[in-house]
C-alpha cells in the first residue's frame, strides 16, 4: 500500500513551536508531542514509496487558528489508492486514518441525507459522499464551501444558514385540526406533488455558498430559506392568512426580489431541487398577492 | 456549568420527540447532540411507520405481529404499550405538517411490509425518515427547544452508590466541539438518552459514522444493564460496496430477489413458502447467504434484486430515491438492471434496558429510540417498528422526565429484576483492562450535592481529554478498524462458538491496543481524532457485549442463529441476556420475559411465514 503523503511548509515549523513562548505545562508538553510527531511524520514520508498502485492525487485546504504552522492557510497534498466506485469522501476519510489524524471534516450518513459533507470540489460545490471520484479531473481540489467562515480545515461556520434557515418560520402551522386526533387533514396527490421536490432539502447549505447575491448580501434569505418557505406557503394544509404571513416574511427587502435568476443554486442542489423555478413560482404568488389589495 | 429541567442527549427522532414531549409538560427542555439534529440517522429510514389506522385493523393485531416478529423476545406491556399509542403519534406528526405520500381521498398512503398481517406501513416516498426528523425539527424550533448541536456528550454524572438502584443521574458533561471546551449539564429532573444506534461495531453496515452506541455504552459504564445485545438486526438488502440500504419498500412493492441461477430463490429454495421476498429480515438474510455460500450467489458476494417489473411510474412515485441510491453509490440503473444486495448489519434490538416509561433503574435516567430497549423488537425487529417506536417511548420518556404523573410500569429493571445468573465461558475476562481507574461514576467526595456530582464528572473529563490530548500512542482508527473486522468475521448472520470466543479474544487485544491510544490533532478546535478517539472506546463495550450475548444465548431465536444450537429453545431461552458493568467486570444475568399482554397472555408459536 503506498503510503506517501506530502505536506508543504510543514517542516520548519517544529522548531519555531518549541521555541515560541508556551505559558502552561500542559501546552508545553502538547508542542513536545507536535514536534515528536513531526519528526516521526517526515521520517515515515522518506521511507515511503509508491508502488504501482493506482493512486489519486488530494490537494486539500488546511486551516487552523490554534495550531502554529496551520494557522496560514495552505494546501496539503495526499496520494490515495484509487479504487472503481470510490468517493470523495472515501478518500478523505483514507487520508485522515492513514496519513493524518488531525484532517477535520464532517460527515456522518455516508448516503447524502444528512447534509454534513458539503464541499468545494474541483470548484464546485458537491456532497462529498455523492461525488465519484472517476468523474473528476486529478488533481481533485477540496476546500471548505466558499463564502463561510472557516473553523478548521474542511469545516465551516453553518450557523448564519441556520439562522437564515430559522428566518422564514420554517414550521407547519395549519389554521384547524381535524377535531378527531386520530383524523389525518387531508392533502390531495396533486398538492402532495407539488411540493415534494421543495421538501428534500437536508440543509447541506451548497446552494447558499454558490450563490453571488448571498455572497454580496449576508442578510439575503437564500435559496434553501427561500425554498423552505415555499415548501409551507405552497401546501394546501395551511390557511390563507399563514400564507399571507409567509409571502410577507419572503417579499422582504433581503428576500425574493433579490435573487437575479442566475441558476447557480439549482445546478448545485444534491437533491436536484428546482430552487431558481421555486424562487420564481414565489415571486409570482408575491405579485399576484399584492393585486389583491390595489 | 449549563441548567435545565431536562436534559436531551441526541436529536434523532427520539431525542426530538422527547424534547417536544418533555416542552408541552412546561419543562426547561434541551437538546445536546453531537450532530446538528437535522444530521441525525433517523433521516436516512426509508421504507415507513407502521400504525394501525384503518378500518380491519386494529392496535392489537398490530401487536400481535411484533410479538410474533419479536420470535416472542418481546416484553407484552412494551408492546401493547407501542401498539396502542403508534396511531395517535403518527397523525400527530401528520397534524405537524410531514409530507405523508397519499391516496385518491387525501389520506395517507399505507403499504405492506414484512411480517405485517395488514398494510399499515406509512410513509413519504421512500424518504419517510428525512421526513419525520425534519418536521420534528421544525416543531423543535418553533416551540423554541434550545438546541447545544456539536456537543459531544462523554459521560452521565451519577452519584455513587453500591447498588445502581440507588444511584440517581444528575446531569451529563459535555464537550463543546468547536471550542473544544467542556462543561458540565446539570439536569433538575433527567436525563433521556437518545443516542441511537452502534451500528459502528460493524465494518459492514446501513448506520451513519455516528451511530457508535455512545448512549449505551455510558448507561452501561454508570450501572444500566444492556439487554439483549445479542439480538442484532441484519438487513438483507444493503449495497455491497458501503453497506447503503435499499428499503424493504422495494420488497413491500412486490420487488424480487434472484440468485446467479436467476431462480427466485425465496420461493424455489424453499426459503418462506408463503411470504417469500417478504418473510421478515432474518429469514431473508440467512437465506441470501445460504445462496451464496452454495455458490449460488454472484461474485461470491450478493443475489439481485430485481424491481424492473413494476414500471417506471410506480417507481418513481414510490421508489425514486431507491434510484438515486443505486445509482451515486453503485452505478447501477434499478430501472434497467437488477440492483446488487447483500445483508449488512441495520438495527440494534438490544440496548440501555427501559420500562414502558422511558425510565432506566437509575433514578433521573431515561433512554429512548435505538438506544434502548424495552423489549419491543426482541430478537427481530419488523420493518416500520423503529420509527413509531421512537415516537411513542422518546414521548412517553420526555412526559415522565419532565413530571408527568404516568402509569406504573408493568416491566422491572435494574439488578433486582434479576432471575438467575448467566452462564457463559469466556475464554479471556471481558471488560476493562484496567478496571478501576475509567470509573465513570462520580466519586464519593464531590457526591454530596447534585452540582457537586456533575462538578466532580467534569473534572474526571478534562483530565481524560487532557491526558489524551499529551499522550503520544497509536490512532485509534487501527483499533477500530480491528473490531469492526472482528465484528463483521465472527459475530455476524452466522455464529459458531469457536468464532465467539476469537472475537472476544480479539476484542480484548484491541482493548489492551486502546490502552495506548493517543490524540494525534494538539488543536482544542473542532477535534474530531478526540471524538472519534472517545466514541472508539464506546464500540469496544458494545461490541463485547453483543458477543458476550451472542455466546450465552445457547439457541436460535429471531436472528440470532448459532450453528451449534439449531432450534428455539422456549423451556430454557425465554429470558432475556442482560451484562452489568459492576465497576469493568461485565456480569451476566437472565430476567424472564413478561408474555402477559392487556388482553391475553402471548402463547409461543413457530415463527413461518
Ligand atoms: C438506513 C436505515 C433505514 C431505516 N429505515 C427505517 C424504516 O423505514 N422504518 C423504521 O421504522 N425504521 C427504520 N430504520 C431504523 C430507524 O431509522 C432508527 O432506528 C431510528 O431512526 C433511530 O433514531 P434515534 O432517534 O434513536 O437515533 P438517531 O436518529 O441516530 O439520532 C441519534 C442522535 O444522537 C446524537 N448523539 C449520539 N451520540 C451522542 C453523544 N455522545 N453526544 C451527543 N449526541 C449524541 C446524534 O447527534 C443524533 O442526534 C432505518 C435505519 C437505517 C439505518
Ligand atoms: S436546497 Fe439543495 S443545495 Fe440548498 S441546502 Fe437544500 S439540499 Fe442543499
Ligand atoms: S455524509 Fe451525509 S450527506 Fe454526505
Amino acid at each position: 500500500m503506498s503510503t506517501q503523503i506530502e505536506q508543504q511548509e510543514t517542516e520548519s515549523e517544529s522548531e519555531q513551536e518549541a521555541e515560541s513562548a508556551v505559558e502552561s505545562p500542559g501546552d508545553r508538553r502538547r508542542a513536545q508531542k507536535q514536534q515528536r510527531l513531526d519528526e516521526q511524520k517526515q521520517a515515515e514520508r522518506e521511507e515511503s514509496t509508491l508502488d504501482d498502485e493506482e493512486t489519486i492525487t488530494l490537494k486539500v485546504f488546511r486551516y487552523d487558528p490554534e495550531v502554529e504552522g496551520k494557522q496560514e492557510p495552505r494546501f496539503d497534498d495526499f496520494v490515495v489508492p484509487f479504487h472503481k466506485g470510490m468517493t470523495i469522501l472515501d478518500a478523505l476519510i483514507y487520508a485522515r486514518d492513514q496519513y493524518d489524524s488531525s484532517l477535520t471534516f464532517r460527515h456522518s450518513c455516508r448516503q447524502a441525507v444528512c447534509g454534513s459533507d458539503a464541499l468545494f470540489v474541483n470548484g464546485r460545490q458537491r456532497l462529498g459522499c455523492k461525488t465519484q471520484i472517476a468523474e473528476l479531473e486529478s488533481p481533485v481540489r477540496i476546500e471548505p464551501l466558499p463564502h463561510q467562515e472557516v473553523v478548521k480545515d474542511l469545516v465551516v461556520d453553518m450557523e448564519h444558514f441556520y439562522d437564515q434557515m430559522e428566518a422564514v418560520e420554517p414550521y407547519f402551522d395549519a389554521d384547524e385540526l381535524p377535531d378527531d386526533e386520530l383524523e389525518e387533514q387531508r392533502q390531495s396527490r396533486e398538492n402532495r406533488e407539488k411540493v415534494k421536490m421543495s421538501t428534500r432539502c437536508i440543509w447541506c447549505g451548497a446552494c447558499m455558498s454558490s450563490c453571488n447575491i448571498a455572497a454580496g448580501d449576508n442578510e439575503y434569505l437564500g435559496p434553501a430559506a427561500i425554498n423552505k418557505a415555499y415548501r409551507f406557503a405552497m401546501d394546501e394544509r395551511e390557511g390563507a392568512d399563514r400564507k399571507q404571513e409567509r409571502l410577507r416574511i419572503i417579499e422582504q427587502e433581503h428576500g425574493v426580489w433579490r435573487c437575479q435568476t442566475q441558476f447557480s443554486c439549482t445546478e448545485v442542489c444534491p437533491k436536484d431541487i428546482p430552487l431558481t423555478e421555486h424562487i420564481q413560482e414565489l415571486k409570482r404568488e408575491a405579485v399576484k398577492n399584492n393585486l389583491k389589495f390595489w | 456549568m449549563y441548567e435545565h429541567d431536562v436534559i436531551v442527549v441526541g436529536a434523532g427522532g427520539a431525542g426530538l420527540r422527547a424534547a417536544i414531549a418533555a416542552h408541552e409538560e412546561g419543562a426547561d427542555v434541551a437538546l445536546v447532540t453531537k450532530l446538528h439534529p437535522v444530521r441525525s440517522h433517523t433521516g436516512a429510514a426509508e421504507g415507513g411507520i407502521n400504525a394501525a389506522l384503518r378500518e380491519g385493523d386494529s392496535w392489537d393485531l398490530h401487536a400481535y405481529d411484533t410479538m410474533k416478529g419479536s420470535d416472542y423476545l418481546g416484553d407484552a406491556p412494551a408492546i401493547d404499550t407501542f401498539a396502542k399509542d403508534a396511531p395517535e403519534e403518527v397523525i400527530q406528526i401528520e397534524h405537524w405538517g410531514m409530507p405523508f405520500s397519499r391516496e385518491d381521498d387525501g389520506r395517507v398512503s399505507q403499504r405492506p411490509f414484512g411480517g405485517m398481517s395488514f398494510p399499515r406501513t406509512t410513509y413519504a416516498g421512500a424518504e419517510t425518515g428525512h421526513h419525520l426528523l425534519h418536521t420534528m425539527y421544525e416543531q423543535a424550533v418553533k416551540r423554541g427547544i434550545e438546541v447545544y448541536d456539536e456537543w459531544y456528550v462523554t459521560n452521565l454524572a451519577v452519584t455513587d452508590h453500591e447498588d445502581p438502584e440507588d444511584r440517581t443521574c444528575h446531569g451529563c458533561v459535555a464537550y463543546d466541539i468547536k471550542s473544544g471546551e467542556i462543561h458540565g449539564f446539570r439536569a433538575k429532573n433527567g436525563v433521556i438518552l437518545a443516542t441511537g444506534g452502534l451500528g459502528q461495531a460493524f465494518d459492514h453496515t446501513t448506520n451513519a459514522v455516528a451511530n457508535t452506541g455512545d448512549g449505551c455504552a455510558m448507561a452501561y459504564r454508570a450501572g444500566v444493564p444492556m439487554e439483549d445485545m445479542e439480538m442484532i438486526q441484519f438487513h438483507p438488502t444493503t449495497l455491497p460496496s458501503t453497506g447503503v440500504l435499499i428499503s424493504e419498500g422495494v420488497r413491500g412493492e412486490g420487488g424480487i430477489l434472484y440468485n446467479e441461477d436467476e431462480e427466485r430463490f425465496m420461493f424455489e429454495h424453499g426459503y418462506a413458502n408463503n411470504d417469500g421476498e417478504l418473510a421478515s429480515r432474518d429469514v431473508v438474510s440467512r437465506a441470501e447467504l445460504t445462496e451464496v455460500n452454495a455458490g449460488r450467489g454472484i461474485e461470491d458476494e450478493y443475489v439481485h434484486l430485481d424491481m424492473r417489473h413494476l414500471g417506471e411510474e410506480r417507481i418513481l412515485d414510490r421508489l425514486e430515491n431507491i434510484l438515486h441510491l443505486a445509482e451515486d453509490f453503485e452505478g447501477v440503473d434499478g430501472l434497467d438492471e437488477p440492483m446488487p444486495v447483500k445483508p449488512g448489519q441495520h438495527y440494534a434490538m438490544g440496548g440501555v434496558e427501559t420500562d414502558e416509561n422511558g425510565e432506566t433503574c437509575i433514578e433521573g435516567l431515561y433512554a429512548a429510540g435505538e438506544t434502548a430497549c424495552v423489549s419491543l423488537h426482541g430478537a427481530n425487529r419488523l420493518g416500520g417498528n423503529a420509527l413509531p417506536e421512537l415516537l411513542v417511548f422518546g414521548a412517553r420518556a420526555g412526559h415522565h422526565a419532565a413530571g408527568k404523573d404516568m402509569k406504573v410500569a408493568e416491566i422491572e429493571t435494574g439488578p433486582s429484576a434479576k432471575s438467575e445468573d448467566g452462564a457463559v465461558e469466556p475464554p479471556v475476562a471481558p471488560g476493562a483492562v484496567d478496571a478501576g481507574s475509567d470509573d465513570v461514576v462520580a466519586d464519593g467526595g464531590a457526591a454530596a450535592t447534585p452540582k457537586g456530582v456533575v462538578k466532580g464528572t467534569v473534572e474526571e473529563e478534562r483530565q481524560r481529554v487532557e491526558e489524551l490530548l499529551e499522550a503520544d500512542g497509536i490512532n485509534h482508527a487501527e483499533v477500530r478498524a480491528d473490531v469492526q473486522e472482528t465484528m463483521t468475521q465472527r459475530v455476524n448472520v452466522f455464529r459458531e462458538e469457536d468464532g465467539l470466543k476469537q472475537a472476544l479474544r480479539e476484542i480484548k487485544d484491541a482493548r489492551r491496543e486502546y490502552g495506548n491510544v493517543a490524540v494525534a490533532d494538539p488543536s482544542r478546535t473542532y477535534n474530531t481524532d478526540l471524538i472519534h478517539t472517545i466514541e472508539t472506546r464506546n464500540i469496544l463495550d458494545v461490541a463485547e457485549a453483543i458477543t458476550i450475548g451472542a455466546l450465552a444465548r445457547e439457541e436460535f431465536r429471531g436472528a440470532h442463529w448459532r450453528a451449534e444450537h439449531q432450534e428455539r429453545k422456549d423451556d430454557e431461552w425465554i429470558k432475556h441476556t442482560m451484562l452489568a458493568w459492576n465497576d469493568g467486570e461485565p456480569e451476566l444475568y437472565y430476567k424472564p420475559v413478561v408474555l402477559e399482554g392487556d388482553e391475553e397472555t402471548y402463547e409461543p408459536k413457530e415463527r413461518s411465514y
